[in-house]
């Protein structure tokens, strides 16, 4: 099948951007939209031009390190998948297809779609962890934990740090990714002694990064490749609250 | 070149602790006068970073993602094992050893293999007490399952992304460190060569990828811990940037490569659709657990799997190993694959065979299958667009992990002193063939519970001389890896760097893949030359060094994998005997079982690079067996 896409161009950080429209023949149905591109990438190679710079790795919907908005939704079309599982079976014969990067005042962009999420990882290192140092921890057994607070833990922490909560929301919120981490911790008996001070530690940093606050549009549950649900958004208020009340600042 | 494996004497259960004991400490106070570079995040790069700050070191990290998180070992699925023995099955340190040593087709070091059983326990301890969220049973106690090569359950698991809760533990830890100002993080920054001063490895040239700005970094000593090298078969499981450039640069400087030749090739992957595809994708082995595997009886058979009945099938793995069935170990499965297709026994008479989950959820329930797989399913049915709840799974072995890598001695320390390799890069604990959940175990050990006290050891007992960047060996890197970057710019041919990968790719796995002889390593040795060659007068690179350039960055991994490419097949012509994953058709036995060597190849094969053009030279570590008797693998 033939596809014609709008792919956004952008030299540098500082460059003005804008949309430039390729044809692409042949495209295999069986293709994945990153091999699609990949294809764009040879053709512009033997053509003399610069290739689109897109970020991707492991091609399994796990990294987190591929993006674009498709068409007006992060990821593409299909629910609870990343761009790199999207294939091109999805689209039709005479398709455009619309391919921007992920835009947010916390995600920089470097050059044409690839974006610059350090913000996270500033997030993150805020408080994102339990502070246990390698050693020698009690037996792993030792603490028993209900089998579905740890199931629920473990949706939240199905996170991948993609950002296309942020990239779906009209605030550029993180709420989302930031709650995922909370209440991952928040759940488990390992999280609780610095729980209080973790919260307030990553929403700082939220803030401070230039992401927007929450107001409930549940965009970024329905972009959210791993399905994470806004219930943990509820979380890290409930926790934020606890958090503001009992004085930690 | 003196291959020392510094293995310390005594009974085997008693090695370790003793050498902890007679290893030399840094004062606390004196940590902080020692820096480290840590190439890599993933499991092991991301614990040691980790485990060393919080020693006191000075750390820097560096990885070619956006992020330390996004490092290829957060793709593991499966599990990581342990011996726990939590199920009260029988296992044991010592089980958890002779598994991974006879798993590994006896062609580990045992004392390695014993360490990495004896610190498996005390990695599950580490990781809950980081809040990762491994499955748990009713009564809150942790959750394990089988795989390959055990007849017990010491897998411990979250869901189908262990590796990712794994991987992030180890991260926030790492980021716990980056706060403290311990760790000073490098992302999106790539190694192009490690710098040896004095004989001794005292930095690293990187390359900025954002801004493309090349610069030096000195420390006390360098850990590799840059993962393996399947992406030389082009088509695999890893991810798409997963290169051997910081391994086989440090092996130009002198760090002898061992057992190139070991590369897993796993059983269970979505097979191979068509020409333009960039990457396989692997299905957890955990499947094995459940589903079973089966082509049909007759050959070329077309017609659909529910129309072929149960009588008319090949439960190929239950036939012929009863014992462990469908958990036969990888190599042994792959091989089975293969030894079917090629009888025109596979799907439709092409590549690929049936994992059937029918049986299971005729017994289980449907619901019981979706909790165990059920992203794995739904992955599956993204990609084939096939519902593995009705019909059976299509799937062939694909390149997976790499046993061979960096030769390493018993402190994981490299033929260039101060040069440490941790984790896929370095070739030390699975021989011929590693088990599944065995990697992320190895990974971990290298990290939070060996290089703490070995690295220690190696800056306590060597006396260093200042060394910083201003130092000649850091310019003469830092000229031949621009050099090499423009050189690469300046060629302007015809084809880009994919174009010469895909080739190499179907050289390598049409002769050095699941089954290779003499005659075709000595073809692939020819054509893999005259592809190079092709490569440095044809290569296409847009744009420049200076800038965000992803062309660049291929190129030169591209580049890499053509010389090193060679390297696999010398090492796969010279190991005249089959073994594990390294199957030569002239040693195999009437049921196609490989055929082991012991008298002449009981070694491991270390490589030490002798200049542009010039073969390698074979250096041997013979490997003792005092505690395994060597035997003739069965899984029957």
């Amino acid at each position: 099948m033939d596809v014609k896409l709008k792919i956004w161009r952008q030299k540098g950080p500082k460059e003005k951007g804008g949309f430039v429209s390729y044809e692409m023949k042949n495209v295999s149905p069986d293709q994945s939209f990153l091999e699609m591109l990949d294809d764009l990438n040879v053709k512009l190679t033997h053509e003399g031009e610069d290739p689109v710079a897109f970020d991707h790795d492991c091609r399994e919907g796990i990294c987190g390190m591929c993006s674009l908005v498709i068409n007006g939704r992060p990821h593409g079309p299909m629910k609870e998948t990343t761009t790199c599982q999207v294939h091109m079976r999805t689209y039709k014969d005479g398709d455009t297809i619309t391919i921007e990067p992920f835009r947010a005042r916390g995600f920089p962009i470097i050059k044409d779609l690839v974006i610059d999420r350090t913000s996270f990882d500033r997030i993150l290192q805020a408080g994102g962890y339990v502070s246990v140092g390698t050693g020698s921890p009690q037996d792993a057994n030792a603490t028993p934990i209900h089998k579905d607070e740890s199931d629920l833990a473990m949706d939240a922490a199905a996170c991948i740090g993609c950002g296309a909560c942020v990239a779906s929301c009209p605030n550029a919120s993180a709420m989302l990714f930031v709650a995922a981490k909370v209440s991952h911790l928040g759940l488990l008996p390992q999280g609780q002694l610095e729980r209080k001070e973790r919260v307030a530690k990553m929403v700082a940093q939220m803030d401070a990064e230039g992401f927007g606050a929450c107001s409930n549009h549940t965009e970024c549950e329905a972009v959210c490749p791993k399905g994470i649900s806004i219930d943990f958004i509820a979380m890290l208020n409930r926790e934020l609250s606890k958090s503001k009340l009992s004085g930690v600042s | 070149m003196k291959l020392d494996s510094k293995v310390p004497g005594g009974p085997i259960e008693e090695k370790w602790d003793q050498h902890r004991f007679d290893m030399k400490l840094v004062n606390p106070a004196n940590k902080r006068k020692f820096s480290v570079i840590v190439v890599g995040t993933g499991l092991a790069g991301a614990s040691a970073a980790a485990s060393l700050a919080e020693l006191g070191y000075e750390v820097k990290s560096f990885c070619f993602q956006d992020s330390p998180r996004r490092a290829h070992s957060i793709a593991a699925q499966g599990g990581i094992n342990a011996a726990k023995n939590y199920p009260n099955d029988g296992d044991s340190i010592y089980r958890l050893f002779y598994d991974t040593v006879k798993g590994g087709d006896f062609r580990s070091r045992e004392a390695n293999v014993y360490r990495l059983a004896q610190v498996s326990n005390n990695i599950i301890d580490q990781c809950v007490a980081q809040g990762v969220p491994f499955a748990r049973e009713y009564g809150g106690m942790l959750a394990t399952r089988s795989f390959g090569g055990a007849q017990v359950s010491r897998t411990f698991y979250a869901r189908g992304q262990t590796g990712q809760q794994l991987l992030l533990g180890a991260y926030g830890a790492l980021n716990r460190q980056i706060r403290a100002g311990k760790v000073k993080m490098y992302p999106r920054t790539e190694m192009l060569d490690l710098v040896v001063v004095n004989g001794r490895a005292r930095g690293i040239v990187v390359r900025d990828l954002v801004t493309g700005k090349i610069e030096c970094h000195a420390a006390h000593a360098v850990l590799l811990a840059t993962g393996g090298y399947s992406p030389v078969f082009y088509l695999s499981t890893n991810a798409m940037n997963c290169n051997v450039n910081a391994a086989f640069r440090a092996h130009k400087k002198g760090a002898a490569f061992a057992n190139p030749c070991y590369t897993q090739i796993h059983p269970t992957c979505i097979p191979v659709h068509g020409e333009r595809q960039s990457k396989l994708t692997l299905m957890s082995e955990s499947l094995r657990n459940d589903g079973r595997v089966w082509v049909s009886k007759k050959v070329n058979d077309n017609r659909k799997p529910g129309e072929i009945p149960e009588n008319e099938r090949d439960y190929y793995l239950e036939r012929k190993y009863p014992s462990f069935g469908n958990l036969a170990p990888r190599d042994v499965s792959s091989r089975s694959a293969k030894e079917v297709c090629d009888e025109g026994r596979g799907i439709g008479g092409g590549n690929a065979v049936y994992l059937d989950f029918k049986d299971a959820i005729a017994r289980l329930g449907k619901d019981v299958i979706e909790a165990r797989y059920g992203n794995l399913f739904e992955m599956y049915q993204r990609i084939t667009d096939e519902n593995p709840y009705e019909v059976p799974m299509r799937i062939f072995p694909a390149p997976h992990y790499t046993m061979g890598g960096l030769w390493v001695d018993y402190h994981l320390m490299s033929t260039i002193p101060g040069l440490h390799v941790l984790g896929e890069a370095n070739f030390s604990d699975h021989g011929a063939n590693r088990l599944g959940a065995s990697a992320l175990m190895q990974g971990l050990a290298d990290g939070y519970f060996v290089i703490p006290y070995t690295l220690g050891h190696y800056l306590a007992s060597t006396s260093l001389e200042e060394v910083n960047t201003s130092h000649p060996a850091f310019a003469e890197a830092e000229g031949a890896a621009r050099d090499r970057l423009l050189k690469l710019l300046g060629i302007g041919g015809k084809r880009s760097s994919d174009e010469f990968h895909k080739k190499l790719g179907r050289i390598l796995w049409e002769y050095c893949g699941l089954a290779r002889s003499e005659e075709g390593l000595k073809k692939a040795l020819q054509l893999i030359p005259e592809l190079r060659g092709e490569f440095w007068e044809d290569v296409r690179v847009p744009g420049g060094i200076d800038e965000f350039n992803q062309s660049l960055e291929k190129a030169n991994r591209v580049a890499d994998f053509l010389e090193f490419a060679e390297l696999l097949c010398y090492d796969a012509l010279q190991r005249d005997e089959s073994c594990g994953a390294h199957l030569r058709v002239e040693h195999q036995s009437d049921e196609g079982e490989a055929v082991r060597n012991d008298e002449e190849y009981a070694y491991v094969a270390a490589w030490e690079y002798k200049g542009p053009g010039e073969r390698p030279e074979l250096h041997k570590e013979s490997l003792e067996f005092e505690n395994v008797k060597l035997a003739t693998r069965s899984y029957k």
